[in-house]
């Protein structure tokens, strides 16, 4: 057991006292910006990244990754109290998280929804410490040609298995891939699609963008509901987490249900958004009160919860062992990664392996600290709700603008962010997918760089990329995966018109 | 917040076929200066893929992508609205100072501007009374300057304000 030895060597990195500083601020940060809106946990990552560059890349992770347990922690605040989902995954939390609120059984909901996503997110990180060891072992063959059919695979899937509508998903990849190849190209040399400008030449920084698309976006829709949220109260006591711990082991099926969906979701990039609907889904057609389903049923918490933090933290998996990162948070995370001189993809198991299992180790004691801290803390964090949203709205847009302003020191930047912002908000309202951007932009350089390597080795013969076995494998499934959606819905339609026949027989 | 909507008379605003169309417009127009600009600098073969090769391919991509949507809706039921009037004002309330906001971090620094969009946007707003809005104003850009400047050591944009504290 080479890795368990890693693995306690990562703990050890992990238990020092800074780090664990540092991971108790980042939930508590990361539960702030998880209950604030605008302030989601993508961007809140790219707020704070700029100011981490000085830190040791070991230490920025932790506190950077305490962010990300802390929001998916947060997102669950808002949808059972406010009924606003903080995330969008966590949408299918307030079905009958909110209805539970209204009853008074708030205090309830809220330690299932905090220990469901513990549970998640642990079988998250136990399938990130078995598996990813091996996928990145299995990667050190991979050539350029395998890398970008890796690449092809993960987008083929987003378009694939996408729930929003399929062209505009494909738009928003377009979108992301030639934002990622404005400015200077790092092969040539040359610089691409400036049109002259000399602040085009940097290209566009993805922080900047992600600030723009999930924060002031976010901000402009919440206000269109008017600046005040009215909210339940709730008080955890240690009797009601006991006595709602006491109960969970009765829905154990569900629990497990929802994890494997979640993690099977995580790792292919469908996203912990799809994976939240889907365990809430199946656990309403096999529980045996799912009729009560939406009327505040604990299991209907307990699912989506479950489902969503699986797979918020088995997309930590791809991007470790890839490179390849399976949600948009994952993706700021790994534009982190490379600001620290980190290549990620699978030599960091070879060559940073401190880092890597000191970052392992830090998810499941960050996941342990969040729980902790968030049972403790959920009547400070609803009252961050009740604080006006006038005071809170500018005090976000103000930091938004200075994240933007610190990546490179121009203000030219924050005029970028407040476009891109207006682009925001106009895409989430006629449901254009962001996170296919995010991803693409990020990526695009890479997947760009191993198309172009893949074809020079073979002087331009598009054969390169079915020429041995495991690429031939990985196109196949890309193609198996894009056609999935469109294929099954045609079924679906098709079965449904079968059905709309008159049947006699009934 | 889901308000129940009891046969309330549909609100008027925007409706959302035209924005739809208008974005996909754009979109497509967007495509094809990615086209000119990645075959104007070549996009073909030269002992290698040229510079424009891989954006022009996915610029083909882009523009079939966009010419569907601006397609599908012609197809869509005409009905829905993008953004109400009511909430569109909600929004411009907010946008408004935000870009007074930006304009103003390059002559006068960031911490006098984040003032002034704080009472500008409380005002606007008008839920607070005035000593709350003046607090709020001193108060942020003070604890922003104190986390950034002097714990992080982040030089954020100042100006003449701060030159003349000597900072």
């Amino acid at each position: 057991m080479d890795d368990f030895a890693s693995l306690m060597a990562g703990f050890q990195v992990a238990l020092s006292w800074h780090n664990i500083g540092f991971m108790a601020v980042g939930v508590v940060l990361g539960i702030i910006v998880g209950v604030l809106p605008g302030l989601g946990g993508p961007n809140g990552v790219a707020i704070l990244l700029p100011l981490t560059f000085g830190m040791d890349p070991t230490s920025a992770i932790i506190l950077l990754s305490s962010i990300y347990w802390g929001a998916l922690f947060g997102g669950a605040i808002t949808s059972i109290l406010f009924n606003i989902p903080g995330e969008a995954w966590s949408v299918a939390t307030t079905f009958d998280g909110y209805p539970m609120a209204v009853q008074g059984k708030a205090a309830e909901a809220l330690t299932a929804a905090f220990t469901a996503s513990f549970i998640g997110a642990i079988s998250g990180v136990i399938l990130i410490t078995f598996v990813a060891p091996l996928v990145a072992q299995f990667a050190l063959r991979f050539g350029p040609a395998e890398f970008f059919a890796v690449f092809l695979l993960t987008f083929c899937s987003f378009i694939g298995m996408g729930r929003d509508n399929r062209s505009k998903i494909l738009a928003s990849l377009c979108i992301g891939f030639l934002l990622a190849a404005v400015g200077l190209d790092s092969i040539s040399g040359d610089l691409r699609m400036t049109f002259g400008s000399i602040e085009l030449m940097r290209g566009f920084d993805f922080l900047i963008v992600v600030i723009g698309l999930f924060g002031v976006s976010e901000i402009l829709l919440t206000v269109e509901e008017g600046l005040v949220f009215k909210g339940k109260k709730a008080k955890i006591d240690l009797k009601v987490v006991l006595r709602t711990w006491a109960g969970l082991p009765r829905y154990w099926a569900t629990l497990l249900r929802s994890c494997v969906v979640g993690m099977w979701m995580g790792v292919t990039p469908g996203g912990a958004i799809a994976a939240s609907f889907m365990g809430y889904g199946l656990a309403k057609r096999f529980s045996k009160r799912g009729k009560n389903f939406g009327k505040g049923e604990i299991e209907g918490v307990l699912a989506p919860e479950t489902a969503a933090h699986a797979a918020g933290t088995a997309a930590l998996l791809p991007m470790l062992a890839l490179g390849i990162p399976g949600s948009a948070t994952a993706a700021v995370l790994l534009g982190g990664l490379l600001v620290w001189g980190l290549q990620p993809g699978p030599l960091l198991f070879v060559e940073q392996k401190d880092f890597v299992w000191g970052l392992i180790a830090s998810m499941y004691l960050g996941n342990v600290a969040g729980l902790v801290i968030v049972l403790a803390t959920v009547p400070l964090f609803a009252a961050i709700m009740r604080v006006p949203f006038s005071y809170v709205a500018p005090v976000i847009l103000i930091i938004c603008a200075i994240g933007a302003y610190t990546i490179s020191n121009s203000i030219f930047d924050i005029w970028l962010m407040l476009l891109f912002g207006v682009i925001g908000y106009t895409f989430k309202k006629l449901d254009y997918p962001l996170a296919p951007l995010v991803l693409a932009l990020v990526l695009g350089d890479r997947a760009e760089d191993a198309f172009r390597q893949a074809l020079l080795g073979s002087a331009g013969s598009l054969n390169v990329f079915w020429a041995n076995g495991l690429v031939t494998t990985l196109v196949v499934l890309a193609m198996l995966l894009l056609f999935w959606g469109p294929v099954s819905d045609l079924i679906g339609a098709a079965s449904r018109r079968g059905r709309a026949e008159p049947r006699p027989a009934e | 917040m889901p308000v129940p909507t009891e046969a309330e008379p549909t609100p008027r605003g925007l409706s959302r076929r035209p924005v739809e169309r208008g974005v996909a417009a754009i979109l497509i127009g967007l495509a094809f200066v990615v086209l000119y600009d990645s075959y104007g600098r070549g996009a073909g073969w030269d002992n290698g893929p040229q510079n424009g090769f891989f954006p022009a391919r996915v610029g083909w991509l882009f523009l079939a992508a966009s010419l569907f949507i601006l397609v599908q809706s012609f197809r869509s039921p005409p009905e829905g609205i993008f953004v109400t009037y009511q909430q569109l004002g909600q929004v411009v309330r907010v946008l408004g100072p935000l870009i007074l906001f930006v304009a103003l971090i390059q002559p006068l620094g960031l911490y006098l501007a984040s003032a002034i969009f704080i009472v500008v946007f409380m005002s606007i707003v008008a839920t607070s009374r005035w000593y709350a809005i003046g607090l709020t104003a001193v108060l942020v850009p003070l604890v922003c300057f104190w986390v950034f400047e002097l714990q992080f050591r982040v030089p954020l944009p100042k100006g003449p304000l701060e030159a003349a504290l000597g900072y």
